[in-house]
């Protein structure tokens, strides 16, 4: 078999694998319409019943699309951000914004109500704008105590210390205003429960853009893993692409952690669930996690809505210990004479 | 003439029906985020997500328009039997959506709000947190209720405190108090609602005012402020004498510590009606414990 036979048929594969994906999302989706706190009887009656049509158009559908976007951005985002540090356990929240989106939403708690001028301000712009800001500031800031994109190991680190240090000073907003801890408390656990179809656009067109413009730079993601100094005497514009890679891994992530609060496990498993089915380049990686990504989510939070209905469970706890009980899986089959991850 | 007669009466009192109407029917309100609300009748379907709102519904007897509520809502006991939505935090915006309701409770910091909103269901975000934000919270509740003995049910709560207040012993006045909210330990100081109750009992919260009013605390700082007494909840308490230096301050050794049962605690914690009852209990223990 020659090489070029080989990446064919793993392209085949790659294309099945989307497929299969795709299929999946669809299933789970028309399943979504039909889970919640009323079940299936919404379903039933939304012809006739007004009431029963906005419970299945306005708020099952777009929060069911909502899940599957923001899983496919953080899929996105985690497969970015593993191919441009070369490392396994790199996650969308890497950079920091995980953090930076909590200080963000935490100071804005803890400052409104303190005057109206605040709580007015707060009121027009939102938790969610207060957490985009957050998680874009704590990128920048990583990069500019990394200085810049080119050191992989000073960018990881700075990552590292920005969330910490974010961290801490969100514990310590939470220490001087301890009425806002269970608001705090309601944006951690995360959940797609507040999706509307005007977030659920968003979503859906930052996924697109970010996911047209990884594609195109996919190939340089492939020179990348081969070593920097092999990447650059082939000659590719490394500088320029990882900056327009961390972009985008700022964009996604801080686009789903504002409109989802922190889902955990998705960025870090999704990529790896691909790579345990399919050996491919990162273009078709990075759209596959993705993919995995949306399904993971998507699923969890059918699974949320319908476990201890009419109440429901925190999204991101689901995606935890499913995304997690999954990987661990995956991890122990390495171990057996088959082989895995 | 006659005919004409009639018609003009007819016509007064069709404009006095319509002017009736008019009055009873809109009716308008700025809730504590500032978002204004217009409710073209008082609402007869409301879903309550926090039990102080609750509580204060049922107070002025308007228990049988609630059509749901959130976990945390225990009292009275008959809305245990309504359908819950969720907690406050995490509400299931569509369970409220499915109950129909023409009015949603909610905190301030209802993340559910906007959405609700945004499905075109009527929401007022009131938050009570300390004794005027009960009055005001209870008059407004009156107004959308239409309940004509909203300052008159506050005048009552405020006249029980006061009468409970009085009856205590003078022996009790001045005593030193800490309030312990919670193991962290958090401690309810002087600007909270419980420090207005423990200040109008007449006893010395040890937590002062400026530091906000539920601020977590060095535990060195109550070993040195060395309270008379002690309230906490049962959950709280245990463990409380094994806290490194915690043994020796008075209130521990000579057991002069209010446990309160997790009801009693509910009561406690709520800026709400109960505020009369809590301040009962407060008193009780305090006239126990102060010989």
């Amino acid at each position: 078999m020659t090489m070029h036979s080989r990446s064919g048929s793993q392209q085949h594969r790659a294309i099945l694998v989307a497929l299969a994906l795709l299929a999946v999302s669809a299933v789970l989706l028309v399943l979504a319409m039909g889970v919640g706190s009323t079940g299936f009887e919404s379903v039933r009656q939304a012809w006739a019943d007004p009431v029963a049509q906005q419970i299945v158009w306005e708020i099952r559908a777009p929060r069911s699309l909502g899940a599957w976007f923001a899983g496919a951005l953080l899929g996105l985002a985690g497969a970015v951000a593993q191919g441009l540090f070369r490392n396994p356990l790199a996650d969308p929240y890497l950079l920091g914004s995980a953090s930076g989106a909590s200080l963000g939403v935490a100071l804005a708690l803890a400052v409104a109500g303190s005057t109206p001028f605040a709580t007015e301000w707060l009121l027009r712009l939102g938790l969610t704008s207060a957490a985009f800001a957050g998680a874009v500031a704590s990128v920048l800031l990583t990069l500019t105590l990394a200085q810049g994109v080119q050191h992989t190991l000073r960018l990881l680190l700075a990552g590292v210390v920005v969330g910490v240090v974010l961290g801490a000073l969100g514990q310590l907003v939470l220490m001087m205003r301890p009425e806002v801890m269970l608001a705090m408390q309601a944006f951690l656990l995360g959940t797609t429960s507040f999706v509307g179809w005007s977030a659920c656009l968003l979503m859906g067109a930052v996924w697109v853009l970010c996911a047209v413009v990884v594609w195109g730079l996919g190939h340089v993601l492939d020179g990348l893993s081969l070593g920097e100094a092999t990447a650059s005497s082939l000659g590719l514009p490394l500088p320029q692409v990882r900056a327009v890679l961390v972009a985008a891994l700022a964009l996604a992530t801080g686009t789903a952690v504002a409109q989802t609060g922190l889902i955990a496990f998705v960025g870090l498993a999704a990529p790896h669930l691909v790579r345990s089915v399919v050996k491919t380049t990162h273009r078709y990686l990075i759209v596959l996690s993705s993919l995995m990504g949306a399904v993971l989510l998507l699923a969890s939070d059918t699974l949320a809505r319908w476990l201890i209905a009419p109440q429901e469970l925190p999204v991101g706890v689901l995606t935890a210990v499913l995304g997690g009980g999954y990987l661990l899986w995956l991890m122990h089959r390495r171990n057996s004479p088959r082989g895995g991850l | 003439m006659k005919l004409s007669l009639r018609r003009v009466s007819r016509v007064v009192a069709v404009c006095l029906l319509a002017g009736l109407a008019m009055t009873a029917s809109a009716i308008d309100l700025v809730d504590d985020r500032g978002v204004k609300l217009h409710l073209a009748r008082s609402p007869q379907r409301i879903v309550s997500v926090l039990p102080s709102l609750t509580e204060m519904v049922c107070d002025l007897g308007q228990c049988p328009r609630l059509v749901g509520v959130d976990r945390y809502s225990n009292f009275p006991e008959s809305v245990r039997r309504l359908p819950q939505v969720g907690g406050g935090l995490d509400p299931s915006v569509e369970a409220i959506v499915a109950l129909r309701p023409d009015l949603v409770l909610v905190a301030t910091s209802s993340p559910a709000a906007d959405r609700l909103q945004a499905l075109g269901i009527p929401v007022a975000a009131l938050e009570p947190k300390n004794y005027a934000d009960v009055q005001r919270v209870l008059l407004a509740l009156g107004q959308v209720l239409e309940v004509p003995h909203a300052l008159q049910r506050w005048r009552t709560i405020d006249a029980s405190v006061q009468a409970i207040a009085l009856a205590l012993p003078p022996r009790v006045r001045g005593a030193s108090v800490y309030f312990e909210v919670n193991n962290a330990p958090y401690a309810a100081s002087e600007s909270s609602f419980i420090g207005e109750t423990l200040a109008r009992l007449g006893v010395r919260n040890i937590v002062p005012g400026n530091l906000g009013p539920f601020p977590k605390i060095n535990p060195e700082f109550v070993v040195r402020a060395d309270p008379d007494v002690i309230m906490v909840g049962d959950t709280t308490f245990a463990g409380m004498a094994h806290r490194p230096g915690w043994a020796g301050m008075r209130a521990i050794r000579g057991q002069r510590v209010c446990v309160y049962t997790p009801a009693q605690s509910d009561t406690m914690v709520r800026p709400g009606p109960r505020m009369a009852d809590a301040a009962a209990a407060m008193a009780r223990c305090l006239e126990q414990h102060i010989r």
